[in-house]
């Protein structure tokens, strides 16, 4: 009756049990008075048993205003790896009320080079191994945990259903989406996630090459989505010629993965909690210890039907807010006299292909690029060709298809 | 972005016209059909050029693929099972295809045995989008990932031919 699929998935959850029943195992000899109790109550009291003393003097200095409010906010990390799991440990010692981790893949050794895990963890899926660590950190998290690849269209229909009720009160949306994925297509099914939900998420990214890193709060209607644009990178200010791709396709650091986790923990505190001010986009360039920063409008052409109708949404309520005193940020002119960051366009390609193929480039600050452009989509009368009209039904497609 | 071989064989890939993805539900049919017409005539014109390379079919929602692909080096044929999803994101992104015996044997590769389309292909996906289909992974994608690594594992001795093994 079960599929090979099921199977696997039955094996793997059965070794994961084995796993963690060796490291409770494990653990039964460590003395009890090791982990703490909950706490109710945040108190500010400054004793050596207090865990949250320091975080509330924060109100004190007057830096926040109020603390404890971080306890009634849950927030999704989706991505349990080098930024992810660092994310997560961050916001557990901060205290958050709630953490929701998605990730499918496993621990591996290959991971040791990154922060978090432990190589007696090894095998275990990601975000188990992450909770059971972040749960002794802080019990007074409340931890979910989901075990799957978010882009399929199964697990998708289930993430959209945990984001929208998966708040600290069941029911209720999560406060904050954070993608600390590694790839293109999670990024892009987080961003229709987010537009047809109207969630605010916060992107994180670190390059291939390991040297370059970013974050982007995106608040659907009224900045940029992840679809706006084509994918934005910080320039390393590397030459092309001399990056050495050969038998690899990423590299990574734990200081990189650090610093970009760190400054995403950071935009999400004073979001939440409302100190400071938050950035809506910030690179980090480690060869040069550059930060770029910039604000990116909505796209009003995007390819996204959801992102235009949270615009739609945004000018209403823009329109229906009373008028404020306009502090908007100026964005300086750049001039770009000099190419000193290097920004060029995916080589590979010939200039007269690029001149067809490239598109406008969205106006950006110096040290931001996109990844490639992407064409005009007018006039598209071209020779190609196009699937020919036909009566044929989708089953007679595929039955010619396997026929061949 | 190819040398002129590919880009004839490219260029006679009819290309898509629908713009839906596995959500939709009546357009994603008509895109799926559009998949298979795309994909029967290029597997026609692969044939008649004597480079039949790929089989691939799916399930009867579309949305999880499955074939082989095959790739002569020295005269011998390696065969390879493939498989991949179609993404929720699709066909504004490429599907990750995954050759699951290959999972280890090469860094060109992402976890599971997903091979690496970053550079040579995602670009060019994103500036073909929703014109390219199913097809066109298979020749621009694919096909030169295999044309590379195929006999770099061969020369390496990571991967020996089927018949061979155990001589």
């Amino acid at each position: 009756m079960a599929t090979v699929e099921e199977l696997k998935l039955r094996i793997r959850e059965l070794e994961n049990e084995l796993i963690k029943c060796k490291q409770q195992r494990s653990q039964d000899s460590v003395p009890n008075s090791v982990f703490r109790p909950r706490i109710e109550k945040m108190s500010a009291e400054v004793v050596d048993s207090n865990p949250y003393s320091r975080l509330m003097a924060l109100k004190r200095m007057g830096i926040v205003e109020d603390y404890e409010k971080i306890r009634s906010f849950a927030v999704a990390v989706v991505g349990v790896g080098g930024v992810g799991s660092v994310t997560a440990e961050m916001l557990t010692r901060c205290g958050i009320g709630k953490l929701l981790l998605f990730d499918y893949d496993k621990v591996e050794l290959a991971n040791m080079n990154r922060l978090f895990f432990q190589p007696h963890q090894a095998g275990l899926s990601k975000v188990e191994a992450a909770e059971h660590t972040l749960r002794n950190i802080n019990p007074d998290v409340t931890f979910e945990t989901h075990n799957y690849n978010i882009t399929t269209v199964d697990n998708f229909t289930h993430f959209m259903e945990r984001i929208s009720n998966g708040g600290l009160q069941e029911g209720k949306s999560v406060d904050l989406v954070l993608s600390c994925v590694d790839n293109f297509e999670a990024r892009m099914a987080i961003n229709t996630a987010c537009n047809e939900l109207g969630q605010t998420w916060m992107e994180s990214g670190v390059s291939e090459n390991a040297v370059s890193g970013h974050i982007q709060l995106i608040v659907p209607g009224e900045t940029a989505c992840f679809a706006c644009a084509p994918p934005l990178v910080v320039a390393a200010n590397i030459d092309e010629k001399t990056l050495k791709r050969d038998g690899v396709c990423a590299a990574s650091l734990p200081t990189t993965m650090g610093v970009v986790a760190g400054i995403l923990v950071q935009n999400v505190l004073k979001y939440l909690l409302g100190f400071g001010t938050v950035s809506y986009y910030l690179g980090y360039n480690a060869m040069q210890d550059f930060f770029p920063t910039m604000i990116m409008k909505a796209n009003p052409q995007c390819d996204d039907r959801h992102c235009r109708g949270q615009q739609g949404e945004y000018a209403k309520r823009e329109a229906a807010r009373p008028k404020q005193e306009v502090v908007e940020e100026k964005e300086e002119e750049v001039v770009h006299e000099e190419n000193e960051w290097g920004i060029e366009l995916v080589s590979e390609i010939s200039e007269a292909e690029l001149q067809d193929a490239s598109g406008p480039k969205p106006d950006l600050p110096e040290g931001i690029t996109v990844a490639y452009t992407i064409p005009n989509k007018d006039g598209e009368v071209n020779s190609e060709e196009t699937v020919e009209e036909t009566n044929q039904s989708l089953e007679e497609l595929m039955a010619q298809m396997k026929n061949l | 972005m190819a040398d002129e071989a590919t880009r004839k064989i490219v260029s006679q890939i009819p290309i898509l016209k629908t713009n839906s993805g596995p959500r939709d539900k009546e357009l994603w049919v008509q895109r799926l059909r559009e998949e298979y017409m795309s994909l029967i005539k290029y597997v026609e014109n692969n044939k008649q050029a004597d480079n039949d390379w790929f089989r691939l079919e799916s399930n009867k929602e579309g949305t999880r693929w499955f074939g082989k692909c095959w790739y002569i080096h020295e005269l011998l044929k390696y065969e390879f099972d493939m498989e991949f999803d179609i993404p929720v994101t699709y066909p504004a992104t490429v599907p990750e295809v995954a050759i699951p015996e290959l999972d280890g044997k090469t860094a060109k590769m992402y976890r599971g045995g997903k091979i690496c389309l970053t550079d040579h292909f995602k670009p060019l996906w994103a500036r073909n989008v929703p014109k390219f289909g199913l097809a066109h992974l298979m020749a621009l994608g694919l096909g030169p990932w295999l044309a590379v690594e195929i006999p770099d594992l061969i020369a390496k001795g990571i991967i020996q031919h089927k018949e061979q093994q155990g001589s």
